[in-house]
């Protein structure tokens, strides 16, 4: 095509070559200056960032979980949440994006309407990509947190999987739970003497039941045993490690699904540029061998497409792990007792952990998000170096 | 090489199996082995405790959560900071079992909860003092009075100048900087000033969700004017000067513990609450943190820069939870609200 628009003839009027080279060497400090000044600026946040965080970065802010303790709060809760979110929405999003991107480029229509529907779909998709984050949050909050409400809601889910519902009684010992298994229905099992009940680390033991008004037990093995009659229980449950629920509510899986819609775009984007690269030549040699449409693009196509969908990938990743709109909404959480543990566990990401230490009075805590940045740019650094890593060695393999 | 990978997975798999494998009796030496371990000494109950809500009431809960989860290492707290009105959304939705609100719940709020069977008990925690604060090299403002305020905020009004407000001050535009529409402290400011129907101005005006930035802006613009809880105030003291204001009784009164909690500093003293679900409470957890909150909040709202309330409003809260009386006294019983300072309202008694 290029070839047939007509070259423009331009007259170029004899100019001196003393203010040529002036304007040369001019331009040439314009774009030194330009870009000094934007690497002076870059250096002089994160040097006031190291400045600010390096003193408090130590292996118990890294251990340390939230705290209103300046000196021991630490960022492993939110590391952990960022981790599993990270992980969980690059399950989700990879399989979806590729695919999306080789149907795109590699199954183009013949017909001519289907064509013009192919390009709004395109042209849908690179909208997408400049919706902001938020946006996505508040479809992801009714979509994976509640599910539109069609399922339920999150306190009365219409399905669980890997869950045992007990009640739980004070013992006769000092702070020591007894588990009752509760009946099909969730309600409360009576306690009856020599049923099978469990500690809270569930051992399982026979219960002994003491009148409500009979003396204290002495004996502390007997009591840890005994249950005082009358003694009401309350509802708990453990879940087993691949608990599932539906709606998902506010948990890992609903925020990684969350980011998956914010990041898609840009994985399919990226993918297409990498699939548009392989060159035509390696498709139609591999089609005028015999190969069917599936063959090229799992033997030709992928293979070369690879390191380009594995940097998009990875800088959409990183993307994801740096948002904190979205995770406002779908997750909201900032206090964890403890680490999140799978994907139905609460959790609370760097990014708000950062937010919010940034808000508090106590000025200890600025620096604290300080050393959350380093924490976090350091594993951006690192996500993005793999990104190189990765395409390097995968066209060395190629060559 | 394929089959060693086979082989490594199934030998994962059967670990992860025979790791939680059924339930192993309890036997007599485990007994002993716990009487001596000090970890005896903290309870082995477990749940879930999840709250939400304001960010000024967030700290106190914050401190809470974690001395609850030192004797109760077992039940896992989970904490947010969506705003009151973010706050009461998920609680009214049955989602948290505890809302933490710097001002009252509202009756619109109330009634979304209705539908779905929310009750609740209002629970006083501490007092928080919103301050009007100014850049220190202004020197012309010595206090301000309630409608000095009003000429300054609402929209209709268009003292734009210092000029315009006292004659006396230069002529010199008013820069505001305030939290944002979402929190609590906004809404209580609108209340105070603005009443139920005014607004606040919106042209001219930079809001913040971030209130060290309010601090940093102020401090950083001589005509600046803002607002914020007192707990910023307090460790901001070097940065930004605290304007006395005119109170009902007509002294001009400066933001401290003390004269927030003898109530002299009016209108700006607010009450912070957190609200818990009476269904929540049936949960043994979800009690002992209730309680855990109540006993310790006068020593942690101070820990924390608030300041605590007088001990009998404690014991109101105290008998609402163990009569299990809901709802909120800031309404009365045909919904419209209730006029007087936290004192009066708690202190007066047992009004249905």
């Amino acid at each position: 095509m290029s070839r047939e628009t007509p070259i423009e003839t331009v007259r170029l009027e004899p100019i001196p070559a003393s203010r040529r080279r002036a304007i040369e060497r001019s331009f040439r400090i314009l774009c030194t200056t330009v870009s000094l000044l934007s690497v002076v600026l870059l250096v002089t946040l994160i040097g006031a960032i190291l400045f600010q965080g390096l003193p408090r970065l130590s292996w118990n802010f890294i251990t340390g979980m939230s705290s209103r303790d300046p000196s021991k709060a630490g960022i492993l809760g939110a590391l952990i949440g960022s981790a599993l979110v990270c992980i969980t929405c690059a399950a989700a999003t990879l399989p979806i994006g590729v695919a999306t991107a080789i149907f795109l480029e590699e199954y183009r229509p013949q017909r001519r309407w289907l064509n013009v529907l192919h390009r709004q779909l395109e042209l849908l998709i690179s909208n997408l990509a400049g919706v902001p984050s938020v946006v996505y949050g508040l479809l992801g909050l009714s979509a994976f947190v509640h599910l539109f409400g069609l399922f339920g809601t999150i306190q009365e889910p219409f399905f669980e999987i890997g869950v045992r519902r007990y009640h739980q009684y004070e013992s006769e010992a000092d702070d020591r739970m007894i588990l009752i298994p509760a009946e099909r229905d969730g309600a409360a099992t009576a306690p009856v003497a020599g049923m099978t009940v469990y500690t809270s680390d569930l051992r399982s033991f026979a219960l002994r039941t003491i009148d409500q008004d009979a003396p204290r037990v002495e004996d502390p093995k007997a009591a840890r045993r005994t249950i005082r009659l009358g003694t009401v229980g309350s509802p708990t449950r453990r879940t087993a490690w691949y608990y599932l629920r539906l709606p998902f509510g506010y948990t890992v899986l609903a925020g990684a699904l969350t980011l998956m819609l914010v990041v898609l775009p840009v994985v399919i984007i990226a993918s297409q540029e990498a699939v548009r690269a392989v060159p035509g030549s390696l498709r139609a040699a591999a089609l005028g061998l015999g190969c069917t449409r599936w063959q090229v693009v799992r033997s030709v196509t992928l293979p070369s497409a690879t390191p380009g969908i594995m940097t998009g990938a990875i800088l959409a990743m990183s993307r994801a792990i740096g948002e904190a709109a979205p995770i406002l909404l779908v997750s909201g959480v900032l206090y964890l007792s403890s680490v999140p543990k799978g994907l139905m566990s609460e959790y609370t990401v760097m990014p708000l952990q950062i937010f919010q230490w940034a808000d508090d009075h106590e000025r200890e805590f600025a620096d604290l998000a300080a050393s959350g940045i380093i924490v976090l740019l350091v594993l951006l650094t690192l996500m993005n170096l793999s990104a190189v890593l990765v395409r390097q060695r995968a066209q060395r393999r190629l060559h | 090489m394929r089959r060693d990978w086979l082989l490594a997975g199934l030998m994962t798999l059967s670990v992860l199996f025979t790791g939680c494998g059924g339930p192993k009796p309890l036997d007599d030496s485990d007994l002993d082995s716990g009487s001596t371990d000090p970890s005896a000494a903290v309870s082995d109950l477990q749940g879930k405790v999840s709250y939400d809500g304001s960010s000024t009431v967030y700290p106190i809960s914050l401190q809470m959560s974690e001395e609850f989860n030192a004797k109760y290492p077992q039940v896992e707290v989970s904490g947010g900071l969506s705003g009151t009105g973010g706050g009461f959304e998920k609680f009214m939705a049955g989602t948290t079992d505890l809302s933490n609100a710097s001002r009252p719940v509202k009756k619109s709020e109330i009634e979304k909860g209705v539908e779905g069977g929310i009750e609740f008990v209002e629970v006083p925690v501490a007092y928080d003092g919103l301050t009007i604060v100014v850049n220190p090299a202004n020197t012309w403002v010595n206090q301000l009075t309630v409608e000095q305020l009003q000429q300054i905020f609402l929209a209709d009004s268009a003292a734009k100048t210092w000029k315009e407000i006292d004659p006396t001050w230069p002529d010199e535009q008013i820069r505001l900087f305030i939290p944002g529409t979402d929190s609590g402290t906004f809404d209580y400011f609108k209340e105070v000033v603005a009443g139920k129907e005014g607004s606040i101005r919106s042209e001219g005006v930079s809001t913040d969700e971030n209130d060290n930035t309010l601090v940093g802006n102020i401090a950083g613009e001589k005509n600046a004017l803002g607002f914020f809880g007192a707990a910023y105030y307090f460790s901001n003291k070097d940065k930004v000067r605290a304007v006395p204001i005119v109170n009902p009784s007509g002294d001009a009164v400066t933001p401290s513990p003390e004269t927030i909690e003898n109530g002299s500093y009016a209108p700006f003293g607010r009450p912070l609450f957190i609200y818990v679900n009476v269904k929540s409470l049936e949960r043994t957890e979800v009690r002992r943190f209730v309680d855990f909150y109540l006993e310790n909040a006068p020593r942690v709202a101070a820990e924390v820069g608030y300041v605590p309330l007088p001990a009998a409003i404690y014991e109101a809260a105290r008998r609402n939870l163990d009569t299990g009386r809901t709802g909120t006294r800031f309404l009365d019983a045909s919904g419209e609200p209730r006029q007087g300072t936290l004192e009066e309202i708690y202190g007066s008694a047992e009004t249905p």
